[in-house]
């Protein structure tokens, strides 16, 4: 026997909190807005989850990690469902973990108002030494939810969380 | 929700569909071959937020009109069961080709996804929803080349025009109505207005002369060129290596 102990919906959100994002290793699925939602009944739960990018090739990634981590707990019938609704946004990331994306190096997404062209063009901070002396190198990075950067000020190209 | 109803939304969803899954495919035969590091970059996310929103259209198709499943839907068609306009299976082409053509595309799904975002399917207007943001950057770097590769040199000038006069007289099949689709059918020329309305200022900034436009289409009722079996032939080659019900 796994455990005698009842799961609650708040133990399994800690769970989901322990689960880092396989791109930024800092912050977990929680804190990036992609885990949206855990329904428990008995020893059956449904966790919802949303992609950052519809393309994002790391979602498998997340649904194993998910279940491979609630199974440890005793949890055997994980549900992982997937909705659009509503879309994922940068503008949900809390300061917090704006914070950790910083000081993980990467510059973190800027907030829009849904205004995404006018945060295209705004002056991005290098996250390596604070200066506004930067360009935009291109707005595809190595992975399709960063663009490319480099500061003029400290001479090292860095990346940025898209605003999306 | 009545027998035409489904079929036309699933005529509806193959079109949508196919058109990202092949453009995402052309895209994505840049990867290791484009001019610049950046631009190589670039196409590969463009390919695969494309292929991601491909993925998005056939997850509607396999879970609310039960079609196959996505990974069926794209390696087990033939090419006169694709549902795309023909603009997106034309052969890579040189890099002019390739931004005119995207430019295009991207122009299109901006108009059309305002009206998809309403268009009375749950399913299908939060996926629009989706794509709309991811969107706003693909649009923005095809537009900028295109305005930087139009009037740089008497070259890019030359290879842009040759690119528009290729690319331009399929672009009427992308308002080519999907079959049964009457209420997708009575937005489409409000659609292609507006596309036009959008693309020919920005065609004409670049110094590009807009040819003739002329009516090649047939690729949403699955007439296609030879190119799209050449396509398939090469995407769908490793897939069918093995049996269908093989788990990748």
């Amino acid at each position: 026997m796994v455990s005698d102990a009842v799961i609650t919906i708040d133990r399994v959100w800690q769970v989901l909190d322990t689960i880092s994002d396989p791109e930024i290793p800092v912050v977990s699925l929680v804190e990036m807005g992609i885990a949206r939602a855990v329904q428990l009944d008995g020893d059956r739960v449904i966790v919802t989850i949303t992609p950052t990018f519809a393309g994002c090739p790391a979602m498998h990634h997340m649904r194993e990690q998910i279940v491979e981590q609630l199974r440890s707990i005793g949890l055997e019938q994980i549900e992982i469902r997937t909705s659009l609704n509503p879309p994922w946004t940068s503008e949900w990331l809390s300061d917090e973990v704006r914070s950790k994306l910083r000081q993980f190096g990467l510059a973190p997404p800027p907030r829009h108002n849904g205004q995404l062209e006018i945060a295209l063009l705004e002056v991005v901070a290098c996250p390596h030494c604070g200066s506004k002396d930067t360009r935009l190198d291109s707005a595809f990075g190595p992975t399709l939810c960063q663009s490319l950067h480099y500061c003029h000020a400290c001479r090292q190209s860095f990346q940025r969380f898209k605003p999306l | 929700m009545n027998h035409a109803q489904r079929a036309a939304l699933t005529a509806r969803l193959f079109s949508l569909a196919d058109d990202e899954f092949l453009l995402g495919h052309r895209d994505s035969e840049w990867t290791g071959h484009a001019p610049l590091l950046e631009e190589d970059i670039a196409f590969s996310n463009i390919a695969q937020d494309e292929m991601g929103h491909a993925l998005m259209w056939y997850t509607i198709l396999h879970e609310h009109f039960d079609q196959p499943t996505p990974d069926r839907l794209a390696f087990w068609r033939a090419p006169d069961q694709f549902r795309n306009a023909q603009l997106v299976e034309l052969p890579r082409g040189d890099w002019a080709f390739t931004i005119v053509r995207q430019y295009l595309f991207d122009a299109y799904e901006q108009a059309r996804n305002e009206w998809l975002q309403r268009c009375g399917y749950a399913p299908i207007e939060d996926a629009a929803r989706k794509l709309a943001r991811e969107e706003v950057y693909h649009l923005a770097h095809s537009r900028g080349w295109v305005l930087r590769l139009g009037d740089a040199t008497a070259e890019s000038h030359g290879r842009m025009q040759a690119a528009l006069d290729l690319a331009w007289p399929h672009a009427p099949g992308l308002f080519e109505p999907p079959a049964g689709d009457e209420a997708f059918a009575a937005v489409l020329p409000e659609i292609q207005a507006a596309w036009r309305a959008a693309v020919e200022p920005v065609l004409t900034q670049a110094t590009l002369t807009i040819p003739a436009a002329a009516q090649i289409g047939g690729g949403r009722l699955g007439a296609h060129t030879p190119h799209l079996t050449d396509l398939l032939a090469d995407l769908q080659k490793v897939a069918r290596l093995e049996a269908p019900e093989a788990v990748w």
